[in-house]
């Protein structure tokens, strides 16, 4: 059931939930943490509306800074900001910005611990008609791999901004997850989040015995597959929101696996290198656990609406419960 | 900054010889590094740390000091050579250059060396470090100046144009671009490789004041970035035209210096040499 602490939304199972995109949280969240610290700045790359960065821009344009269609300009200029007592967050798609820029991040922002906090837009295949180029499924693996860089996907809107926010008061590079299409809102205003604490969102009546972890708006769809294996499989399951990809929340993850025995990681990414990598070099090094991962097999999307994506690539409820059931036949 | 008496040129000049000679011995016991460029650049780090910059070696973190950002890393022998001399840290320590645990990694960075800037080596992203550190000092209506070094070769870089044009948007007058222009790469002359020219009029054509000078005479490179103090209205650029290897005749505008360090023989006759050019300099 249900983890009533965390005050979900008393709607998240009708069909009439809010759905709002996660970048909208992100935009909000930006305009907050601006009006409490005036060393806050924003730098684009010619997407201001689709980044959300245009509230900030109206409210602040003397700390908004246009850099034009130059990613790798934007991620440079952001360090020496940094450097010099600035909070600068930068935003564009993801397959651009963490994307091109990847070695200006790596060095001028991670290695130089830069103040800066990079919102990668419209991440994950659910982009949708606009195919694999815009289409980042790499990103949360390359900026978790760099020395310095926190990484943080988050669930649905309230929670982006709330990770936004966060984000501003973090001292050192972030890089915030964010997607475009309008998703479940199923967290609260009074849901508790804390980077790199992960939360349990579902745990069942019937003893656990498959742990899914997963991070972003896909968690939503673990969330139906936990209700629907609970209701018509009678399989127990703990899901839990690993918002936070670094640094990850090992003792919540270790204690989960070591009860259900068994994993299922879900992410809007490669199975390669993002949460389910992360998840299973802990497990591997600490608790050898039967695992499946739940993401792009190692192959890229293509143009289609957002839910017919997910069904194909093997993202949504029945695909989750699927995997599921394949861990617990390993077991 | 003060105007320059003859005898203070001369002072430079004389300090700058004994800089080459420390980059030569530096680079001897490290065994590996950059030799063309940092004898390239000698003559204006020195104008820059004795006689340009607002600093103080005992406070690195002064707030109000000049930045100096290094875009091309791998001329950091001279930089460390050049603070070493000004006070930032003892001479000795130049001989831990590229060893373990050494404050002077093999090019340069931030965390670890009070004084540094920022952290460099992969080309062509100084300059627009240095456009976000003069953007911020801009908002904070502070007075020091920020001034980049850039290489000649790291134009051939996408992300060095990238920032060429916002500074020229942003009109930031409170920041000088020096490029090294010894028409040098790794893999030969720069108008071979992927030629530059005409870079005057390229930097004019994205808003930039440029001017122009002889790098290895103290005198006009100063009176240059007095000039650039005095443009107000947009970004400026000095091409200093320079000699890779310059004082070691042997490594003098030859390419293969670029990137390897002398022999202890051969750094014998190079400090021969410079020896004897500080002598013929006088008092």
């Amino acid at each position: 059931m249900l983890n009533k602490k965390l005050e979900p939304n008393k709607k998240i199972f009708s069909d009439d939930i809010e759905q709002v995109p996660t970048r909208n949280g992100f935009g909000e969240g930006l305009v907050l943490a601006a009006r409490k610290n005036k060393n806050v700045v924003g730098l684009c790359a010619d997407l201001t509306e689709s980044t959300r960065m245009d509230a900030f821009a109206k409210e602040f344009p003397e700390r908004f800074f246009q850099v034009g269609v130059a990613e790798q300009n934007m991620a440079t200029v952001a360090a020496g900001l940094g450097i010099s007592g600035k909070v600068p967050f930068i935003a564009s798609y993801a397959t651009f910005s963490p994307g091109r820029n990847w070695e200006q991040i790596r060095t001028t922002i991670s290695y130089n611990n830069s103040n800066v906090k990079i919102a990668g837009h419209h991440a994950g295949i659910s982009v949708g008609p606009d195919g694999a180029t815009h289409q980042a499924i790499e990103d949360i693996a390359t900026m978790r791999v760099m020395a310095n860089m926190r990484v943080i996907v988050p669930a649905d809107a309230i929670e982006a901004r709330k990770a936004t926010m966060a984000a501003a008061s973090i001292v050192g590079p972030v890089y915030l997850r964010l997607g475009r299409e309008k998703t479940p809102v199923f967290t609260t205003e009074k849901t508790p989040f804390v980077p790199g604490r992960a939360e349990i969102l579902w745990q069942s009546k019937k003893k656990p015995t498959v742990a899914i972890i997963g991070c972003g708006p896909l968690l939503y769809n673990a969330l139906l597959a936990a209700r629907d294996l609970e209701q018509e499989e009678g399989i127990g399951s703990i899901v839990i929101n690993s918002h936070t990809i670094k640094p990850l929340d090992e003792k919540t993850i270790l204690a989960a696996a070591k009860k259900c025995g068994a994993v299922v990681t879900v992410e809007e990414h490669s199975v390669l290198g993002g949460l389910g990598g992360a998840v299973a070099e802990l497990l591997a090094k600490k608790l050898p656990t039967p695992m499946e991962f739940i993401g792009m097999q190692d192959t890229f999307g293509e143009s289609g609406s957002p839910s017919e994506l997910l069904a194909k690539y093997k993202m949504d409820a029945p695909a989750i419960i699927a995997a599921v059931k394949h861990v617990l036949r390993r077991i | 900054m003060r105007s320059l008496h003859k005898s203070k040129i001369r002072e430079l000049e004389r300090k700058a010889n004994e800089i080459r000679q420390d980059i030569i011995e530096t680079l001897v016991e490290a065994g590996s590094g950059h030799t063309a460029g940092p004898l390239g650049m000698t003559d204006i780090f020195t104008a820059f740390y004795f006689h340009i910059l607002a600093h103080d070696p005992k406070k690195p973190e002064w707030d109000g000091r000049d930045r100096l950002i290094l875009s091309n890393g791998h001329i950091c022998p001279v930089q460390y050579v050049t603070m070493a001399h000004a006070g930032y840290f003892p001479r000795k320590e130049l001989l831990t250059l590229r060893k373990l645990g050494s404050r002077l990694q093999g090019h340069p960075h931030r965390s670890v060396l009070p004084g540094i800037e920022t952290t460099s080596g992969p080309l062509g992203s100084g300059l627009s470090q240095a456009a976000g550190m003069a953007l911020a000092a801009r908002m904070d209506n502070q007075k020091h100046r920020i001034y980049c070094l850039t290489s000649d070769g790291e134009h051939q870089e996408g992300n060095y144009w990238e920032a060429v044009m916002f500074a020229g948007k942003e009109r930031l007058h409170n920041l000088t671009a020096v490029v090294d222009r010894n028409n040098i790469q790794i893999d030969g002359f720069t108008e071979d490789i992927l030629p530059l020219e005409p870079l005057r009029a390229k930097y004019e054509a994205f808003n930039w004041h440029v001017l122009e000078v002889d790098g290895h005479n103290i005198g006009a490179f100063i009176a240059a970035v007095n000039e650039a103090h005095a443009i107000y209205e947009k970004p400026t650029v000095i091409i200093a035209h320079t000699i890779p290897g310059k004082g070691v005749d042997f490594m003098e505008n030859d390419y293969t210096w670029h990137g390897k360090p002398p022999k202890a023989e051969e750094a014998e006759v190079a400090l021969r040499e410079l020896r004897e050019a500080l002598g013929k300099l006088g008092n």
